[in-house]
């Protein structure tokens, strides 16, 4: 499957649109805001059309992960090649994109996000231009992720991400701003150097011969890696289940976990959601979080099987503290979005439950659940954002009755938190149930413990609800307005995706199924 | 006789047109009556003529004045950053104000700005014991001057007094190491000594000592733990366009310098083993000895540079870390080491000089060097402040920068010569060196300058000469194979 547009591929545009809106944002005089918002929403707004057309168009037989030709929308150019370097041979660099079922639903999920952000990101008042600007390269990068199929332009898409964000917290954001995007930066940090050093490895590790010239090529293209015969003899990571396997799986694993963020790695986000301003929690919720976890489909489960089989209970452990400890966290907690930060990383705990248990039903849970926490997350951020834009506080306790004053509002932030919770209906009952049967056939008990933070998770989402939205309404919140148009045009895909797919998941699970049951496959053989 | 000199002169131009430039300073400092920096433009000129004659002998190779001086690939790679680090600094300094306030015509100071320049691009090319001490000090002079040059500014004095005397000592250990390896060998020249040591039965003890004391000499100019305690206060008190040549040009020499006395004088070029790594000669572990520098340079660097708050200070700190970085690529002895330091050394000469010169501009603009007055820059200022983001995080490592390029070399270049240890100090110390530079940018931006403090203008050229310094940076970060090959040549000199 092809698709191009003046000659150039669906995925270069649907990457670098947002580029050439930042381009054109920094054009625009600093005064016309209206412009510059107008600039960011008809990129992101590009964005969501050219990801609408791929899945209409996207080829649910084919299969993807490690085979070049059943990749679809693929675009595979050389970028930089420095031939016969004495002892290493020829060096390769590959601007390689591509799609298949794992990453085409995160293409969805990204530009559907990215373009609701940009309209909350409305009433931000503060260095118009400097904003959009950074929020475009930012929208830039974790699509890059998501598309690029050579490990070194993922990694600088990865790495991409790291200053636009760190403005963003840093400038826009909270009281302790500094903190959370210092904080941020270097737990980020820390991950991209261990994925750095581990991309090394296994790129002086993995050499195919190239064909036509017979030359010996080393190359970061991520589907060679994924080959047992492209190991070259002697090389570091050469061989199955070696101790440098192991360690280098690791180093991935801890990248990616901080980014997920799985127990005990997980500190910085809590900070981070607390100071973003709205917008960017959203950003960081619904996307960000689940290049976490697409990173470990993606990289550690096909390069290494071995390794991926050796942790997995170990992963499903960490799941598990994950979900439980999140869900306590987030009861424990007193300020509306800490809250949902926490319930966040219970809510990523299903996910890597869900992969950890490495059969097809638990996969596509786990993947699912990413997209749907990924749409009821935004939900619920905007909804606190609602909140605090009018009442400048986000205490669970300072509210109250909120349900008489804006009816329409509570509606809306009613599903969001019940989709949560994992109501039956809702999208996030399906995926969790998937992710637990898949994860109970692996592990009864763990599976077992980890059910359990379902239950507190009804506790803090029912509490909250009260305080919130139930109850006596306290005098200091008088006149709140119900929501605008704006905020409405915001939350109105979300919420119709989130009964949709809780009743009807299909087109989600069909779009990824296959290429997920051959991970599976790939992975356990 | 005389045929083999003429000769050799036709290929000493580059140098000739220094010392030509260096002259005609002197005379022009002499004449003109102009208030105008005539000498700084006329050393300017020299700079270029120079970089051009360096140009026409790209692929050249040979030896000249018997033996003592070389043009091969190595040496002009080298020479052309040299000049190029030069010419900036020169642009810097006929805009530094620090300068001005002392002398308006400044003739002392291109010429020994020019005397300096000399003995560096003799520092890579010559191959001869002798002439490299010779380049050695003439280097090292010119720059104990230039450090003291404001020297009514205590700090100034002290950093020059302090400079002299770690200097003389070290250039006196050098000079000893170098009687010795003489005395052993009874040669002078470097290919020379290598025969010799090849041809001995067994390589005593006290070879390896003077070979050592070789290295305190190189690893004093590098400013490479343990011979880094000067760099510090001597670049804090030298005028910041003179730090900016020391940090980038100076160690850029030494290094060069470092390479050539390594790989030519003590290593069996007959005994390369099966994976392409030198054999040294017996005795000292010396990729052990010089990994152990690198490390220490990493960690010294990055952990004091988390203290400072004198932006020269931190890069001075910063500097020695990028000294420990660099080493790594010589750790591994092997031609692909070497590549990734040039491409390393050409892309850190772009974004070192980049951060010195905006931390001149704001000096000038608002007279001071404390990171903490920077506070609320970044909306006074704010094209100046976002290039410094970027060099800062070109110095970090962070794609996509040309920074983060040359790091991902010498990182591949340790991790396919085995030394995982090393690069995983290269990658803790990287994370930490994240916090000193990130500060900078968080005190420019994070912060909302004052009410009394206004826009600050700057003029056209230091504008231009920003984006020049930028462009490389932001350009080799996302297309580098042009100087991958580049350097990749250069380095096939070694016959290997």
């Amino acid at each position: 499957m092809e698709l191009q547009i003046l000659g150039i591929g669906i995925l270069t545009w649907l990457v670098f649109i947002p580029i050439l809106g930042m381009a054109a944002v920094l054009l625009i005089p600093g005064k016309n805001e209206n412009a510059i918002r107008w600039t960011a929403a008809v990129a992101t707004g590009i964005q969501l059309v050219l990801a609408i057309v791929i899945f209409s168009v996207f080829d649910r037989t084919k299969i993807g992960i490690n085979e070049a030709e059943t990749f679809q929308f693929v675009e595979h150019f050389s970028w930089i090649t420095v031939d016969s370097v004495p002892w290493v041979g020829r060096i390769e660099i590959t601007y390689f994109l591509g799609l298949d079922g794992l990453s085409a639903i995160m293409v969805i999920l990204t530009s559907l996000i990215g373009l609701i952000g940009v309209i909350s990101s409305w009433n931000i008042k503060k260095m118009v231009k400097g904003y959009f600007a950074l929020y475009l390269l930012l929208v830039t990068g974790m699509m890059g992720v998501f598309v690029a199929l050579d490990f070194f332009l993922f990694f600088i898409f990865w790495e991409v991400m790291l200053l636009p964000m760190y403005f963003l917290i840093g400038l826009w954001g909270g009281p302790r701003r500094e903190y959370a995007a210092i904080k941020f930066f270097l737990y980020t940090f820390v991950g991209g150097i261990l994925m750095l050093l581990a991309m090394l490895a296994l790129y002086f590790s993995v050499a195919y011969t190239d064909p036509a010239t017979g030359q010996t090529v080393h190359t970061f293209n991520m589907l060679h890696m994924m080959n047992p015969e492209n190991y070259i003899e002697g090389g570091l990571l050469t061989g199955v289940d070696t101790t440098w396997r192991y360690v280098a799986w690791m180093a991935l694993f801890i990248n990616f976990a901080i980014k997920i963020p799985l127990f005990p790695f997980h500190t910085w986000l809590p900070d981070a959601h607390v100071e973003a301003p709205t917008p960017i929690s959203v950003i960081l919720a619904g996307i960000l979080l689940k290049l976490g976890t697409y990173g470990l489909l993606r990289v550690n489960f096909p390069i290494f099987p071995d390794a991926t089989q050796y942790f997995v209970t170990f992963m499903a452990i960490l799941g598990m503290i994950s979900i439980i400890y999140g869900a306590l966290c987030a009861m424990a907690q007193d300020d509306f979005k800490k809250l949902i930060a926490y319930s966040s990383i219970s809510h990523m705990g299903i996910v890597v439950l869900g992969i950890a248990a490495l059969n097809t039903q638990g996969m596509v849970g786990g993947v699912l659940q990413m997209f749907n926490h990924g749409i009821i997350t935004a939900v619920l951020f905007l909804s606190v954002g609602v909140l605090y834009d009018r009442t400048h506080t986000r205490g669970l306790y300072d509210f109250g009755g909120i349900a008489n004053q804006m009816p329409k509002y509570t509606g809306v932030a009613m599903i969001g938190m019940f989709a949560g919770l994992g109501l039956p209906g809702l999208n996030g009952f399906v995926s969790e149930l998937f992710s637990f049967l898949g994860a109970f056939e692996a592990y009864k008990w763990i599976t077992m413990i980890s059910v359990t933070g379902i239950i507190f998770t009804a506790g803090y989402i029912l509490w909250t609800v009260q305080r919130v939205y139930l109850g006596e309404r306290p005098d200091k919140l008088k006149d709140l307005k119900d929501l605008t148009p704006r905020e409405i045009l915001a939350f109105t895909p979300l919420i119709i995706l989130i009964v949709f797919l809780g009743i009807y998941p299909a087109p989600a699970i069909e779009l990824m199924n296959t290429s997920l049951s051959f991970l599976v496959e790939f992975v356990t053989n | 006789m005389i045929e083999q000199a003429l000769h050799s002169i036709s290929q000493f131009y580059p140098e000739i047109v220094i010392i030509l430039t260096l002259c005609v300073i002197i005379v022009a400092d002499l004449i003109i009556k102009s208030d105008k920096p005539v000498t700084g433009w006329i050393m300017l000129g020299g700079l270029v003529i120079s970089g051009i004659t360096i140009l026409f002998q790209a692929g050249q190779n040979g030896s000249f004045f018997y033996n003592m001086v070389v043009v091969d690939p190595f040496a002009v790679f080298f020479k052309l950053l040299l000049v190029l680090a030069g010419i900036f600094v020169v642009l810097f300094s006929l805009q530094s104000k620090e300068l001005d306030s002392y002398y308006t015509r400044k003739g002392e100071y291109y010429m020994l700005l020019s005397g300096m320049m000399l003995g560096m691009m003799l520092m890579v090319s010559s191959t001869n014991l002798l002439m490299i001490y010779i380049a050695f000090e003439v280097t090292s002079i010119s720059s104990y001057v230039l450090v003291g040059f404001t020297k009514k500014e205590t700090d100034s004095a002290e950093a020059s007094t302090k400079y002299i005397i770690y200097g003389a000592v070290s250039s006196g250990i050098m000079l000893y190491g170098i009687s010795i390896l003489i005395g052993f060998t009874g040669a002078t020249d470097l290919a020379a000594i290598n025969d010799a040591l090849q041809n001995r039965a067994d390589i005593p003890m006290i070879l390896n000592i003077s070979i050592l004391m070789i290295l305190v000499g190189m690893g004093f100019k590098i400013a490479v733990v343990p011979f880094h305690f000067w760099a510090p206060d001597v670049y804090e008190g030298a005028p910041i366009t003179i730090t900016a040549i020391l940090a980038v040009a100076s160690k850029t020499a030494a290094l060069g310098l470092l390479i050539r006395f390594f790989s030519v004088s003590f290593i069996d070029s007959n005994g390369l083993t099966a994976t392409g790594i030198w054999q040294t000669i017996e005795g000292i572990h010396w990729t052990t000895l010089l990994g152990g520098m690198a490390a220490l340079a990493m960690i010294v660097g990055n952990l004091t540079a988390l203290r400072q708050d004198n932006i020269k200070r931190m890069l001075a700190y910063s500097s020695i870390a990028h000294a420990g970085y660099l080493l790594m690529g010589v750790v591994i002895l092997a031609q692909e080491g070497l590549a990734s330091i040039m491409l390393y050394l050409f892309i850190y000469l772009f974004m070192n000089l980049g951060a010195f010169y905006v931390a001149m501009l704001f000096s000038n603009s608002i007279q001071t060097e404390s990171i903490e007055k920077y506070k609320g820059l970044g909306f006074r200022a704010p094209l100046e402040s976002i290039a410094m983001t970027i060099f800062l995080v070109s110095l970090t490592g962070i794609p996509p920068t040309g920074g983060f390029v040359a790091k991902l070399y010498i990182f591949s270049a340790a991790i396919s010569g085995g030394w995982i240890w090393l690069v995983t100090i290269a990658g803790i110390t990287t994370v930490i060196s994240l916090f000193y530079y990130i500060r900078v940018v968080k005190n420019m931006f994070f912060y909302k300058p004052e009410s009394n403090e206004g826009i600050i203008q700057f003029d056209l050229p230091s504008k231009t000469i920003l984006l020049i310094l930028l462009v490389p940076i932001l350009l080799f970060g996302i297309y580098f194979s042009p100087i991958l090959e580049f350097a990749k040549n250069s380095v096939q000199i070694f016959g290997m």
